[in-house]
């Protein structure tokens, strides 16, 4: 914080300058990969660390927006490949209590009680277009990226668990124990909320969420892709086939559609 | 008479702060606290150099972490991870050492400086352990991809 106050001139408002600039008092732009550096004036040298320009990161595309499709016909009813996924990857497992356990991935088994018939399918975050658990918060932890995977910012959740209860899904979970040794591309910890992030450090890579990985190898019953263009894989079965988002009612639209539900 | 005793109590004020920056400096050199010793990283050259990095580590990390987590901007091998990687400390039985242990790399100066670090209360403290070395191959997206076409076309058949 002192290298930023510094790097403001003296502040008093008599429009001097600093003569030199040391490169240890400059605020940076990046902390990345290459460094570059400008002559202003002799003696005056621009310092700047960040990403190459032309190997600059592109960051999340506002234009996309990923969400998953769900065929529950082929979700098999003891079929839990896209669950042991999801723990392998981002490193969590159930603390033997189910009402503190992680709430990233589980299976839901549906029956009607009329007919007796019975459905299962897994329930995560569904990335809603509107989430409510993005409105309650009271910080900005909980936030929509410009490519509409909503994420949890545990640099700013306090751990008030407001979205944990603004969620009709009940897609979030609190960490309550000190937690070693996470996944360095999943971190989570003590105090925060936690939940489906979309594989986001997968996605952004190019790949596709571990469940869906997963279950392409177990049956192939999701479908993960882009609901903005209209010319994805994913896009044209939802305009083919009737799909459903789970309670559509509430407005949040959310990015994960079921079929054969 | 009030003129002196005013000038013989500023001698006195001026004469204990004399004695008191003395034995400050003095104090100073009897109890002098050992220098950090820093374990050498693995990699190459580091982001930036040692100087500025000692300031501005800080800064650097805190704007990194809104760019990947906020806007998905990503750097190849990672902002922390990559710091983390190349950081290590080995525990001499194949494997990295932990922030629990003082020997941690971040330790080392933070434990000097009595300055509390809570990245790692969610972040690993160390490199992933070597059983899955293969994490950070690229080579998978493209046939998980091609998978899910297969998938994508059987579906829409």
């Amino acid at each position: 914080m002192t290298d930023r106050s510094q790097s403001f001139g003296c502040g008093c408002g008599c429009g001097s300058k600093p003569e030199t600039v040391d490169a240890g008092r400059r605020g940076f732009l990046a902390g990345a990969v290459a460094t570059g550096a400008t002559v202003l004036a002799p003696g005056v040298t621009l310092f700047a660390y960040g990403t190459d320009p032309a190997e600059a990161a592109t960051g999340a595309d506002p234009k996309k927006r990923w969400g998953l499709l769900i065929d529950v016909s082929k979700c098999a009813d003891g079929c839990t490949a896209c669950v042991t996924a999801c723990q392998t990857e981002n490193g969590w497992k159930t603390t033997g209590r189910p009402a503190t356990d992680p709430q990233w991935i589980r299976k839901v088994t549906l029956r009607d009680p009329k007919s007796g018939a019975t459905r299962s399918a897994p329930v995560m975050c569904q990335h809603c277009a509107a989430p409510p658990c993005v409105d309650v918060c009271p910080t900005g932890a909980s936030f929509k990226r410009a490519d509409g995977i909503v994420l949890v910012d545990r640099h700013r959740c306090i751990g008030c668990r407001y979205c944990m209860m603004a969620c009709p899904y009940k897609a979030r979970s609190f960490v309550h124990e000190p937690l070693e040794d996470q996944k360095p591309h999943a971190p989570r910890g003590l105090g925060t909320v936690e939940g489906c992030t979309l594989c986001v450090h997968r996605v952004d890579k190019g790949e596709a969420p571990a469940c869906v990985e997963a279950c392409a190898g177990a049956g192939g019953a999701i479908l993960f892709g882009d609901i903005a263009d209209p010319k994805s894989e994913i896009s044209k079965v939802i305009a083919t086939y009737a799909t459903m988002q789970i309670r559509g009612d509430l407005g949040v639209d959310p990015g994960v559609r079921y079929r054969n539900l | 008479m009030s003129e002196r005793s005013s000038l013989s109590r500023l001698l006195l004020v001026v004469g204990m702060l004399i004695m008191a920056m003395a034995a400050g400096i003095l104090g100073a050199h009897a109890g002098d606290v050992p220098l950090p010793a820093v374990p050498k990283a693995t990699g190459g050259s580091c982001v930036a150099p040692p100087d500025v990095m000692r300031r501005s580590h800080m800064s650097m990390l805190q704007h990194g972490r809104d760019l990947s987590v906020r806007q998905g901007e990503r750097v190849e091998g990672g902002r922390l991870t990559g710091c983390i990687s190349c950081h290590a400390v080995s525990d001499g039985k194949g494997g990295a050492v932990t922030v629990s242990s003082p020997q941690h790399f971040c330790r080392a100066c933070h434990d000097y400086a009595a300055v509390k670090v809570d990245c790692f209360e969610c972040h690993a403290s160390r490199p992933e352990q070597p059983a899955k070395a293969t994490d950070a191959a690229p080579d998978a997206p493209a046939s998980s991809y091609a998978a899910l076409a297969d998938y994508a076309r059987e579906i829409a058949r």
